[in-house]
């Protein structure tokens, strides 16, 4: 493993679902420390892109390494680093928080002492470890989400991908969430890719990628793409670039 | 990853397989009343319609309920792997296969440690009701309480497999009744679970030789035989057989390459 290399490399990437094709020669890097946030409307080929790096299924073109590691080569290695929270829920609802965790630790091959200890830290950072021990159907929209993040820490991640984490939460969890990941990428240098289609997600020191109809758009810091755009706001140069990939696709189709 | 990493992986998911059995009440409570049910009534209101002759390996005549016992053993398994398995295909439970699958051990490993939790549970589950069926008069010898675990862990990762199976290559099970019919009654109805296949054969070859090439047949004939101490060997060579295509089948079916998965997010 390069020591240099960065903690997600995708290159040339494309997947389709039969003829549907759904990402299209997609290239992106997040460097160590960096949080890269993922942009696209619904549909754009995010949740795919999760898919194919979290090799729950395999691209047959472009190539994806995790620090260094190629994931259809050394799968276990690329999958030990990384941590994962998906779009959908993944708890089990009828077992307790800790349950949930421990069996998450035991599935990293994690002794049970260590796990316990890990456990503890990590919903004392996200606030529930007084409730450790009660089942996941009491805890509201926003907990169960902190304690999906809790879970994808707990084997001590270099790599943390997120997919749409804060759909249907209330602001104070929404921003509760981006704060503990944004501190994680600056105490723990944790490399993060943050998929959402909420712009105001992007902070001003956000590495940003737009992910449209399968296709990256453009990808760099804020200011990058707004002095590119000519736009002052994101939301903006993002309207701008999704319409320009319309026009575009438009004129190759025609 | 090291061996005792592997054993701890494992006993991960069998433990949560377990917990997660006993916490859903429903579940948890219809396992074992089910096959209790059949044995009260169904078997009582056949009692005396169905006379049952000497036949190996029981070597006296017998009532109808001693016959369907070690069936009713073989549907216990049945259900569990079918809803253990099956039970992934839904929305939430496909979340929970995530989970499992972004583990980094193999996933042949992962998948052989999801078929044994659900064989450890079955296995309880047939204990119970064995001990529950003592009442109704099944008392196997002592030495077939020893012998019929092999044959419940042989039967339980057959149909534990099939289970898997199912679960990666049919996409449209939209919920358990579609499996109940198309799956669980026929494979319990053309089986020797209920009836001897010698009284089947009378009545339709045709039935009696689907029966004969039915998986459920001989993980029934299998329990039946070990739980009076014998071995039928027919049968656990059979039952072997199809462990090792079902497994095969299932580790094809969850492969990230070919991706059955792959082909199901799809079809979203």
């Amino acid at each position: 493993m390069a020591l240099e290399a960065p903690a997600l490399a995708i290159e040339d990437l494309s997947h389709a679902f039969g003829a549907r094709k759904v990402l299209d020669r997609v290239s992106l890097s997040v460097g160590r420390g960096d949080f890269t946030v993922l942009l696209g409307l619904n549909g754009a080929g995010k949740t795919t892109l999760f898919a194919l790096i979290t090799r729950l299924y395999l691209s047959h073109s472009g190539l994806i390494s995790v620090f260094g590691h190629d994931i259809k080569k050394e799968a276990q290695a690329a999958l030990r680093c990384m941590g994962v929270v998906f779009q959908q829920s993944t708890l089990d609802l009828d077992l307790t928080l800790e349950e949930n965790l421990f069996y998450h630790a035991a599935l990293h091959g994690m002794r049970r002492k260590l796990a316990a200890a890990r456990i503890g830290e990590e919903l004392a950072r996200v606030g529930l470890a007084e409730r450790r021990r009660e089942r996941v159907r009491v805890l509201s929209g926003g907990q169960r989400r902190r304690v999906e993040l809790a879970r994808a820490l707990i084997h001590n991640p270099s790599l943390l991908l997120l997919d749409e984490p804060t759909v249907g939460l209330d602001m104070a969890s929404r921003q509760f969430l981006l704060d503990h990941v944004r501190g994680l990428c600056t105490s723990q240098g944790l490399g993060v890719l943050w998929a959402t289609h909420l712009i105001d997600e992007a902070g001003p020191d956000a590495r940003i990628v737009i992910l449209h109809q399968g296709r990256v758009r453009a990808a760099g810091e804020r200011a990058e793409i707004l002095a590119r755009t000519g736009e002052v706001t994101l939301k903006a140069a993002f309207d701008r670039i999704i319409a320009d990939g319309a026009a575009k696709r438009g004129g190759e189709t025609s | 990853m090291t061996a005792a990493q592997y054993g701890i992986c494992l006993s991960g998911v069998v433990r949560r397989e377990a917990l997660r059995w006993l916490n859903q009440r429903g579940r948890f409570i219809s396992a074992l009343v089910r096959p209790l049910v059949w044995l009260a009534i169904f078997a009582a209101g056949f009692h005396f319609v169905l006379g049952v002759s000497i036949i190996p390996p029981y070597e006296t005549y017998i009532p109808y309920e001693v016959y369907i016992a070690p069936g009713l053993l073989a549907m216990i398994q049945l259900f569990n792997g079918m809803q253990s398995s099956l039970s992934m295909v839904y929305d939430r439970e496909m979340g929970s296969m995530k989970t499992l699958m972004i583990s980094p051990f193999p996933r042949w490993f992962l998948l052989l440690a999801k078929l044994l939790a659900g064989v450890v549970v079955s296995i309880v589950q047939a204990y119970i009701f064995l001990a529950i069926a003592w009442f109704w008069e099944i008392e196997p010898p002592i030495g077939g309480y020893v012998a019929v675990l092999p044959a419940l862990v042989l039967a339980g990762l057959m149909l534990g497999a099939l289970g898997l199976v199912l679960s990666s290559f049919i996409r449209q099970l939209e919920n358990f009744a579609g499996v109940m019919n198309f799956v669980i009654f026929p494979m319990f109805f053309t089986s020797s679970a209920l009836y001897p296949l010698w009284r089947v054969a009378e009545a339709s070859p045709v039935i009696y030789w689907l029966s004969e090439i039915n998986p459920f047949t001989h993980a029934t004939e299998l329990i039946r035989f070990a739980l009076y101490d014998r071995l039928n060997l027919l049968s656990a060579l059979i039952v072997t057989g199809y462990l090792v295509v079902f497994v095969f089948l299932a580790v094809w079916g969850y492969d990230p390459g070919r991706g059955l998965i792959a082909r199901r997010a799809g079809a979203e």
